[in-house]
């Protein structure tokens, strides 16, 4: 899933202090999954704001509402109707959503309410951590199922660098060395032969450094 | 091994010799001097000069500025380049400029992490990585040829070298990988400082039997310690660093006044101890500003004087 | 047993506090209350295993919030208790009572008040 995080509040005050009548928007999506803008965080940023504002003295309407996702137009559609009583929205979902929210409505001002992170999973709750960087050629079948490019913060193809240091990375030792949970796993699967093969040079091509990229697919267009 | 290049380092290397270099940081700032003042000090004791490329990521005047420096001054520089900052055309620009100058040696590094720099808020690169660069430098002067395949005029004259750290983990993978950095084309390796010489000599003695060391010319890192502090330094917050309780012992053991004259004695033994390892090809001699001790550290160890080639 | 504890407290019973969540305590708020606690068994003593330290990570969210907003955060509150301790449910709920009244009215029901007037 795409993990968020939440903004700072004082950041969300800042982007919405001239409007008066504001939406809140969820996603069912992950960022729900995340804890970081489902119903249950817009329910309570809506109250922070409203206590906020009620504290300042200021006079204002929010509204809370949760679509099941931004990113499909279908479901960005169903604010349509209501959408014109909002001096502005801002939004729980990922950038994808905020983005796909701004260019369905073009005269609303869209503000984004949480920090989109990465590609990861649950590694427990309250624990989310990385693990796709979408370059677009996948090559863990060649690295045991462990990216090297999403998990080694020097993105090496061909094997650990010199500052790993009893499993972890030089980074941090909270994050753990790409390289020797390759290992590790190709030594389980009995392919540590495979690692002297060298690695050849990654085309970037079909990642960020491509410019901005998309998948078409004929077959299931209609 | 058969000569390939221009570079003095590795006729030096190839005529058998244990071949010296030491290493000298570029300033964080644009005076030339204060370059030129540290080569000074120990042109007459080494055959090359590394130059290093921002090391720990703290922003300084460029390497190959400083190279050119050295160049100018007819002394032989070891270019350093990490791939942190630079991508395929950057490096590849680079090392033509580099050659333009005739200067033949480089190093081929990913760099250290930019979060240990000053400036850990950037982005970093990597768009290859060190093994890869060794591929790239080894491409456009055997074939003459940039990555993207286009003829070079001129292609760079360069001897191909690498780093390897036989302390950092996975130790297993520490041998294949520098048959990996053999495959890809290295020609000399200058190791991690070592204060660990058991593992080291272990290291040696694996890549010796597989008969690596008659594929690449391996060189042993070494930096004397200045004080205990340093060492304690080294073996708690530098990160791949193996330094034993037992040389952090022998300094605290020693007044501190004395403690910089005993890491250059430490230095000295164990140049002297490495010279019994099969297959070592030279010494490379980081005393981390601290260049003037250089000469002293090479003369007592019996690597004076230099050997002359040409 | 006959303890008396102040009146304008108003007991919301629940299965648990782990039951209680961010979003209940941030609406009392946001209705005027003055202060919220959540009292809720011994730490340890939880019959489902962490409700109780799971209200007081709330807790500290809500307090977190308040702060941020420029409220007390000592207007939320996590108290622990058995079931056996009337005579300490009353001493605690006195204690909060008496230290909300020193934090004054909530601000947020006080513009409410002057809005509906």
């Amino acid at each position: 899933m795409i993990v968020a995080d939440k903004k700072p509040i004082d950041e969300i005050i800042g982007q919405i202090k001239d409007y008066k009548n504001i939406l809140i928007l969820g996603c069912n999506e992950c960022v729900t999954v995340c804890e970081a803008g489902g119903k249950k965080e817009v329910g309570v940023l809506a109250s922070t704001l409203r206590m906020h504002a009620a504290k300042e003295g200021n006079d204002i309407k929010i509204d809370e509402k949760t679509l099941e996702r931004q990113c499909d137009p279908e479901y960005v559609e169903e604010i349509r109707d209501s959408v014109d009583q909002y001096d502005c929205i801002v939004s729980l979902a990922c950038g994808v959503g905020v983005q796909f929210t701004a260019e369905t409505y073009h005269g609303t001002p869209v503000y984004p309410g949480v920090n989109t992170c990465f590609m990861g999973a649950t590694e427990k709750r309250g624990l989310w951590v990385e693990r796709c960087q979408g370059c677009g050629q996948c090559i863990l079948a060649t690295t045991g199922g462990i990216c090297p490019v999403a998990r080694c913060a020097k993105r090496l193809f061909n094997g650990p660098c010199g500052g790993s240091t009893t499993g972890k990375c030089e980074i941090s030792k909270e994050t753990d060395c790409a390289w020797q949970l390759i290992v590790d796993r190709m030594k389980s699967l009995n392919t540590m032969d495979e690692f002297e093969k060298l690695s050849p040079i990654k085309d970037w091509s079909t990642d960020r450094a491509g410019g901005p990229r998309k998948v078409v697919r004929e077959d299931v267009q209609q | 091994m058969k000569i390939k290049t221009p570079s003095k380092l590795e006729k030096i290397l190839a005529a058998g010799h244990l071949a010296v270099t030491s290493e000298c940081g570029p300033p964080r700032g644009s005076d030339p001097e204060a370059i030129v003042e540290k080569a000074q000090l120990i042109k007459d004791h080494v055959d090359a000069i590394n130059i290093t490329d921002n090391q720990t990521s703290m922003t300084r005047m460029c390497s190959l500025a400083a190279c050119i420096r050295l160049k100018m001054l007819g002394l032989e520089p070891v270019l350093q380049m990490v791939t942190r900052d630079r991508n395929r055309i950057a490096l590849q620009s680079d090392i033509l400029g580099a050659a333009s100058f005739d200067i033949n040696n480089i190093l081929c590094l990913s760099g250290d992490h930019q979060s240990f720099g000053d400036c850990a808020k950037g982005q970093n690169v990597h768009d290859i990585d060190s093994m890869q660069l060794i591929q790239t430098v080894r491409q456009m002067r055997d074939e003459g040829k940039f990555l993207g395949g286009d003829e070079i005029k001129r292609p760079p004259q360069m001897f191909v070298g690498a780093a390897a750290n036989p302390f950092a983990d996975p130790y297993e993978v520490r041998v294949p990988r520098l048959a990996k950095k053999i495959a890809a084309g290295v020609e000399f390796i200058q190791t991690q400082c070592i204060y660990n010489m058991g593992k080291f000599e272990q290291w040696m003695h694996e890549a010796h039997d597989r008969g690596l060391t008659e594929k690449a010319y391996i060189m042993a890192g070494l930096t004397p310690m200045k004080s205990v502090g340093m060492a304690r330094y080294m073996k708690n917050r530098v990160p791949g660093m193996d330094v034993p309780d037992e040389v952090v012992k022998r300094l605290a053991d020693t007044p501190k006044e004395k403690q910089a004259a005993e890491g250059i004695k430490m230095c000295v033994e164990q140049i002297q101890r490495l010279k019994e390892v099969k297959g070592l090809a030279g010494f490379h001699v980081m005393a981390i500003e601290w260049e003037e001790k250089v000469p002293g550290i090479v003369e007592e160890a019996g690597l004076y004087p230099r050997p002359q080639v040409d | 047993m006959r303890l008396t504890y102040p009146s304008n407290i108003r007991i919301i019973r629940v299965p648990c506090t782990g039951k209680v969540d961010v979003l209940h305590i941030m609406r009392a708020f946001e209705k005027g209350a003055d202060g919220v606690c959540a009292i809720g068994c011994l730490e340890g003593d939880c019959h489902f295993n962490s409700g109780n330290l799971r209200a007081r990570k709330r807790i500290e969210q809500v307090q977190e919030i308040l702060q941020n907003i420029g409220l007390e955060p000592e207007r939320a509150h996590m108290y622990n208790l058995s079931s056996a301790e009337g005579p300490l449910f009353a001493k605690y709920a006195t204690e909060f009572t008496e230290k909300i009244k020193e934090l004054g009215p909530n601000p947020v029901r006080v513009k409410n008040k002057q809005q509906a007037a």
